[in-house]
């Protein structure tokens, strides 16, 4: 099937058994919600428009907290004003999922794609002591397996798990099959709030305790559910690392641009590898570590400013140097601008 | 013989509201139509943020605490996808009228069938007193010291008369808990609201002025005196919309 | 295979031939992708897609090199035509864009759809005629089982279309230049 990504991630999520979305008209992913629009009526679903971000967040947050899978999405300005929801679902352990098809900021920025909402998402999108799992698709095939997992992952932790796109995987066709999607056992959600049929106690579903030590114990605990998820649920994915001198790290449309690239510097004969981070939280720390012990320079590619390089810093102990090429604005980079930069270090380490 | 007891839809948790705070009644009459009506188990509600916030530890149903000023935008979310359910939200002035205007408008454009128990005590109570979207022309709190000038901070909020312009608000209607008359009038109120949520006619919202002693400065007694005395006249008691009445009519 | 660049006003079904391309491309069994420029013009704006048919697995969807440029109007000829690879193929609508190329190290194709289209009433499909001359003189595909392919292609809202774009095509795949 040939699919448009914006539409892959409405059928996945389908797919997946959601049959609520709230969403707020933004540029560019907008084409998700008109999808959704058609077709969430004839399964019985329902796709509504809300009057705001802030608002369609919190219907998710309400649906989510009866027991329902219910998702939102939106793009960078739009995502800035989802982040009290976002919070409060994480102080109030509920599975959620979120998709941003970002594009270029700050501000209004601009609607091109861009990937400058990395520190947002993998490091602070809301205020507390707070993680929630990042997924980073770079194909739109990736995309129907992701929204599948994410929906999982939500369930089986509790907690929120963005798609961290970019508006030209979503507004790319490609391929796609929703099949290949593995099965996993899902936890029964016995904390819903949806009425206690006088059967069980009530549940509260809150993000409130008054008193430090029992807060304290609440962020305590979600900490060890980010310790599993950290040791369970890191995804990767590398190309020509093995004897790779030059190791771009790229995460989404941008690492398959610097396929491009590793492929053309191979050809020139220098040995050039890409390793691209699936999850951005957790990010593949380990992974990235071992990798350090092989490879002579690490490059990380992104259109932003070079907002993951610290990340790669942290993760490989600084023990090689980490340069950074990107584009930023709404500019996809090419595969020659990589090069040359792949050229650049190359002719440094001679 | 027990003559007078708490309302089985009300928990054991003790009140931490302060003495003469009107909180306890309204909790209670929404638990008693609760009771009445034999809806606890497909009850859900949501507390706001505010005093009522803790709320969810005194409803026996099912409850989800929201964002400031979003529960009508949570209750949405439960109501959509558990349209058999009872949702109600129990909202505060600064919550419902001030941060959540957008969310409180919306659910009656929406004509979403939830029904909305509106606290009006003219101030915010939990941070201590602070001015409120209600607060009165003249009235002095700690961020209107020199008492609320509509040059200054703009005019006070009649939220029922401007929910009732909407078509889906089914039904509208202020009360208040300042005598035993007005008390046995809002349970009513609230009664009323929740069949209309039953009947699924759209939003019913209860606007319930209120007193707040502590941060009005006032003992329990004055403060049920100023209400009569200032609220009343800014925000008239009375139904403001009633589509069951107009059906009724109709036919 | 191919890195193909259709370039033009938005409104000139632009984005279709591509789509008919990928496809086609598709039902070869090849990897394909299709990336739209997207704006705020809803209508007369400019308007580009990058279209790739490979046997390798697709890196960059962003096609900045074109094998194939097609080149729908004035502003992206001037901006895609130097673009094209060593060795590429330029196809322009000679109707609406009058430069020729001074390459001599591609093949370029003028070929005047709109009129064409026009003459033969069939208002609006220019961009299948030129879907139909691209297929014959690049080689990309059968030009029967791009017909095929073509037909399923359309969806069902303008299935009465479909006699229309068959004579499109055939124009296309008969034009001499």
């Amino acid at each position: 099937m040939l699919m448009k990504g914006n539409e892959v991630i409405g059928e996945a999520a389908i797919r997946a058994g959601c049959r609520y979305f709230f969403g707020y008209p933004i540029t560019p992913q907008t084409e998700l919600a008109e999808y959704l629009a058609k077709k969430m009526p004839k399964v019985g679903g329902l796709c509504l428009q809300a009057e705001s971000e802030v608002a369609a967040i919190n219907m998710v947050l309400g649906c989510n907290a009866s027991g329902e899978r219910a998702f939102t999405s939106s793009s960078s300005p739009g995502v800035s004003l989802k982040s009290e929801g976002i919070s409060y679902i994480i102080g109030s352990d509920l599975p959620c999922v979120i998709v941003n098809v970002q594009r270029g900021g700050p501000g209004l920025g601009g609607i091109q794609p861009a990937q400058s909402d990395y520190l947002q998402a993998t490091k602070a999108l809301g205020h507390g002591d707070q993680h929630f799992i990042v997924l980073a698709p770079a194909y739109v095939q990736e995309i129907a397996t992701l929204m599948g997992e994410a929906f999982d992952l939500a369930d089986i932790y509790r907690t929120p798990v963005m798609l961290l796109a970019d508006g030209a995987l979503g507004q790319m066709m490609e391929p796609v099959d929703f099949e290949a999607k593995k099965q996993r056992t899902l936890p029964e959600k016995t904390w819903a709030a949806c009425g206690h049929g006088n059967k069980r106690e009530h549940n509260v579903v809150n993000s409130l305790y008054i008193s430090p030590e029992v807060l304290e114990q609440t962020v305590l605990a979600r900490f060890e559910r980010y310790k599993l998820i950290e040791e369970k649920e890191v995804m990767y994915d590398g190309y020509m690392t093995e004897d790779a001198d030059i190791c771009i790290v790229s995460y989404g449309i941008t690492a398959r641009i610097a396929k491009t690239a590793v492929k053309a510097a191979r050809e020139k004969g220098i040995k050039a590898g890409l390793f691209r981070p699936i999850t951005l939280w957790p990010y593949p720390k380990k992974q990235l570590s071992a990798l350090a012990d092989k490879v002579k320079k690490f490059l990380v590619v992104e259109m932003n400013m070079g907002q993951m390089v610290d990340d790669v810093k942290v993760a490989t102990d600084c023990r090689r140097p980490v340069e950074f090429f990107g584009r930023t604005g709404g500019i996809i980079p090419t595969p020659d601008e990589i090069l040359a930069k792949i050229e650049e270090m190359n002719g440094g380490a001679d | 013989m027990v003559v007078f007891d708490k309302p089985k839809a009300l928990t054991n948790a003790p009140f931490h509201y302060c003495p003469g705070c009107t909180h306890g009644i309204v909790h209670r009459l929404v638990a008693e139509v609760i009771d009445e009506m034999g809806i606890e188990g497909e009850t859900v509600g949501i507390a706001s943020v505010g005093c009522s916030v803790f709320s969810y530890d005194y409803f026996g149903c099912d409850m989800i605490q929201a964002p400031h000023g979003r529960a009508p935008a949570v209750a949405t979310g439960v109501k959509r996808s558990h349209p058999d359910n009872f949702v109600f939200t129990y909202q505060g002035d600064g919550d419902l009228a001030a941060i959540g205007t957008a969310e409180t408008v919306h659910v009656g454009t929406r004509g979403e069938n939830i029904t909305v128990i509106f606290i009006n005590n003219t101030i915010y109570g939990m941070t201590g007193g602070q001015m409120a979207p209600t607060t009165l022309l003249g009235q002095v709190t700690t961020t209107s010291p020199y008492g609320r000038k509509k040059e200054i901070q703009g005019n006070p909020i009649r939220v029922v008369e401007m929910l009732s312009t909407l078509d889906g608000t089914a039904y509208a209607e202020r009360v208040a808990v300042d005598c035993v008359k007005n008390v046995i009038n809002a349970k009513k109120a609230i009664r009323k609201a929740f069949e209309v949520q039953k009947n699924k006619l759209g939003l019913s919202i209860v606007e319930v002025l209120s007193t707040c002693p502590t941060n009005w400065g006032l003992s329990p007694e004055k403060a049920i005196e100023w209400l009569r005395e200032n609220m009343m006249e800014h925000y008239p008691l009375g139904v403001y919309k009633d589509l069951t009445k107009e059906a009724a009519e109709n036919e | 295979m191919s890195n193909i660049l259709l370039a033009g006003f938005g409104g000139q079904g632009i984005l279709f031939a591509g789509k008919q391309i990928v496809l086609a491309g598709m039902k070869l069994g090849k990897n394909v992708s299709w990336l739209p420029s997207y704006g705020p013009e809803m209508r007369g704006g400019t308007c580009n897609c990058s279209v790739i048919v490979e046997d390798e697995p697709i890196g960059s969807p962003l096609v900045t090199k074109p094998d194939i440029l097609l080149a729908f109007n004035t502003p992206s000829f001037d901006k895609f035509e130097s673009k094209v690879v060593k060795g590429g193929m330029l196809f322009v609508d000679s109707s609406l864009v009058s430069k020729k190329s001074e390459r001599d190290d591609i093949k370029a194709y003028y070929i005047p759809a709109t009129e064409l289209a026009d003459e033969n009433g069939l208002p609006g499909m220019a961009n299948v005629i030129m879907l139909g001359f691209i297929v014959k003189k690049t080689g990309l595909f059968d030009e029967e089982f791009f017909k095929e392919s073509l037909n399923s292609g359309i969806p069902a809202s303008k299935a009465h279309l479909a006699a229309a774009n068959h004579k499109a095509l055939e124009i296309g795949f008969g034009y001499e230049c």
